[in-house]
């Protein structure tokens, strides 16, 4: 078990490769504290969803982790069977994507979803996991939850799918959330409804979030630190108000440019 | 505003009626107006009807009601037929390159067919015109042998561009050219685009949700919401001094790449946008606005005068900064 001083997560000299061809993510090395929030900005191309899929250990067919250990409140990730793995995913570790749709079950309601990771986690003990499912769907600050809980994903808006994924994904208590692209998908006056209520629960659970974006606006909003990628390596790290208010990195320069 | 516009649009509505008796009012009165040589963007969420309104004036979707003015003429009464010649005069070019891009043509016969189409060149005069197309969107001649699938998403969008520009059109149509691009990618893009417009003197009707792809492109914006037209001004009018309160959500939205400007106070959103079925009585923002009075629950707001060139629907117009 960590203490608050020490890393929650750490990567060190991670390396992944798709088959024989060049390594798409070369030595990356980071550290998430526990309750941090860092970001990974970069561009399509940039590794910065690979390195994500790595720690998940959820890369697609073909591509492995060549070199590097990733270590999670001390335990070496990259040795772990898929059975290990299968006990963190949706526990101690939580992932949010930028399509709800695609991660929910399009015939299941979607309480029962959220149920389901509740049943799947978390104690008896705790309770009854359809009561567990509804707190966590008002918590999520849905109108109306009772009636929420008896739809099925199709039924629900693009905010509202977000907000039961974030409902699942906190059930749990997770110490690290991994957040792909958010809220791309949504537009601006829901983005921001979603990220504060991220913040928010991270902020009532002590979560460590790793938010992958290529959207630097969110990162300015959201992350206490931030990597910048670009073809496959870190080229800079620091505080936010560091990187993005004085960036050193061309290619940093480069990114706030496009947007500035 | 001399000249005579270029697009009028007046009253226009386009209804997508649904199985139960319900009714998608995607666009619900609208009246817009381009001059020629403009550009403009149409901004709005998903669900505000803005591709709709864009499809409807090019004819591309049929009116539940309304005119479409073109250069003087009545697209609302012309047959397919009579539009034909008009469609080189009216372009248009869509988020997905690749989609509207023949994976077995030829950049040279892609670039070629729409000369052939309108009979503007054929044979050798239409490559040497490819060619030239190609070098205009920033693209070196050598490429005109090559196919689609060779080329990155910024590249296809250039090509695109080619083809569309390839007739010398009035109006060129652009929704969403940039969302599926990378940012740095996003920012070429839109400065062709002034370029473009600038060079042709040609206009521009700019469809995103994306705020600041239209302060890189346009020079007037017009904001909408649930299928109407809410606000209308300069672009630099509106980013400073906008007088709706939906137009003000929106900037208040945008998020800054820098942390002290990104982390300020403000005001979250209320609510979700209604669905294009149920759009509320009254003004049909009043639901998720926090200036809303009784007034606006009942009756609904016009287009009014709101400064130099600005126009705005709303009973209680957000107090002007002086200017």
């Amino acid at each position: 078990m960590s203490t608050a001083s020490e890393p929650l997560l750490r990567v060190d000299g991670l390396t992944v490769a798709f088959g024989q061809q060049l390594p798409v993510v070369r030595g990356v090395r980071f550290e998430v504290m526990p309750g941090e929030t860092v970001g990974i900005v970069g561009e399509s191309g940039s590794g910065k969803t690979m390195t994500a899929l790595s720690i998940m250990r959820l890369l697609p067919p073909g591509g492995r982790i060549v070199e590097g250990s990733i270590l999670f409140a001390g335990l070496p990730l990259h040795q772990f069977t898929e059975a290990q793995m299968r006990q963190l995913r949706g526990g101690d570790i939580a992932m949010i994507f930028q399509d709800p749709f695609t991660c929910l079950n399009p015939v299941m309601r979607v309480g029962e979803q959220v149920a389901e990771a509740a049943r799947l986690h978390r104690d008896r003990a705790e309770g009854n996991p359809n009561e567990l499912a509804l707190q966590m769907l008002r918590a999520v600050h849905l109108p109306d939850p009772e009636r929420i809980a008896r739809r099925y994903p199709h039924e629900l808006s693009g905010g509202q799918r977000q907000r039961v994924m974030i409902a699942m994904a906190f059930i749990c208590h997770p110490r690290l959330l991994i957040a792909d692209e958010p809220s791309t998908a949504l537009d601006v006056t829901v983005q921001l409804q979603i990220l504060h209520l991220m913040r928010e629960l991270q902020q009532q659970q002590g979560t460590a979030v790793l938010l992958i974006t290529h959207d630097i606006g969110v990162v300015a909003y959201t992350c206490d630190r931030v990597l910048v990628m670009h073809r496959g390596e870190i080229v800079e790290a620091g505080s936010v108000y560091e990187v993005l208010e004085q960036p050193r990195h061309p290619y940093t320069r480069q990114l706030l440019e496009a947007v500035g | 505003m001399s000249d005579t516009p270029l697009v009028q649009m007046r009253g226009v509505k386009v209804y997508f009626p649904l199985s139960r008796g319900e009714v998608v009012r995607a666009v619900d009165g609208v009246d817009l107006t381009l001059q020629p040589g403009e550009a403009a963007g149409l901004v709005g969420e998903s669900g505000s009807g803005k591709s709709t309104l864009a499809r409807a004036l090019l004819r591309l979707l049929p009116l539940t009601a309304g005119e479409v003015w073109f250069g003087g003429k009545p697209l609302h009464r012309l047959s397919e037929r009579e539009l034909r010649p008009l469609r080189r005069e009216m372009q248009m070019v869509f988020q997905d390159p690749m989609a509207s891009l023949n994976p077995r043509m030829r950049i040279a016969d892609i670039l070629a067919e729409p000369l052939l189409v309108h009979g503007i060149a054929h044979g050798r005069q239409a490559k040497e015109e490819a060619a030239e197309l190609l070098q205009r969107v920033g693209l070196p001649r050598e490429y005109l042998n090559r196919y689609p699938h060779e080329f990155s998403g910024g590249q296809r969008q250039r090509i695109c561009i080619a083809r569309a520009i390839a007739t010398q059109p009035r109006l060129l149509v652009a929704d969403e050219p940039t969302s599926a691009l990378d940012l740095s990618i996003r920012a070429q893009i839109h400065a062709l685009l002034r370029q473009l417009q600038q060079e042709m003197n040609m206009a521009i009707l700019f469809v995103t949700h994306d705020l600041h792809a239209v302060r890189q492109v346009c020079s007037r914006v017009m904001v909408m919401y649930l299928g109407k037209i809410v606000e209308s001004a300069p672009v630099e009018r509106l980013f400073t001094a906008p007088a709706h309160p939906y137009t003000q959500t929106l900037l208040d939205a945008v998020l800054e790449p820098l942390p002290t400007k990104a982390r300020r106070p403000r005001r979250l959103p209320n609510g979700d946008v209604p669905a294009a079925v149920r759009v509320p009585a009254g003004c049909r923002f009043h639901t998720r606005c926090a200036y809303a009075q009784e007034r606006c629950r009942v009756e609904e707001p016009l287009l009014q005068p709101a400064g130099e060139a600005h126009e705005v629907a709303c009973h209680y117009p957000l107090r002007q900064k002086a200017v």
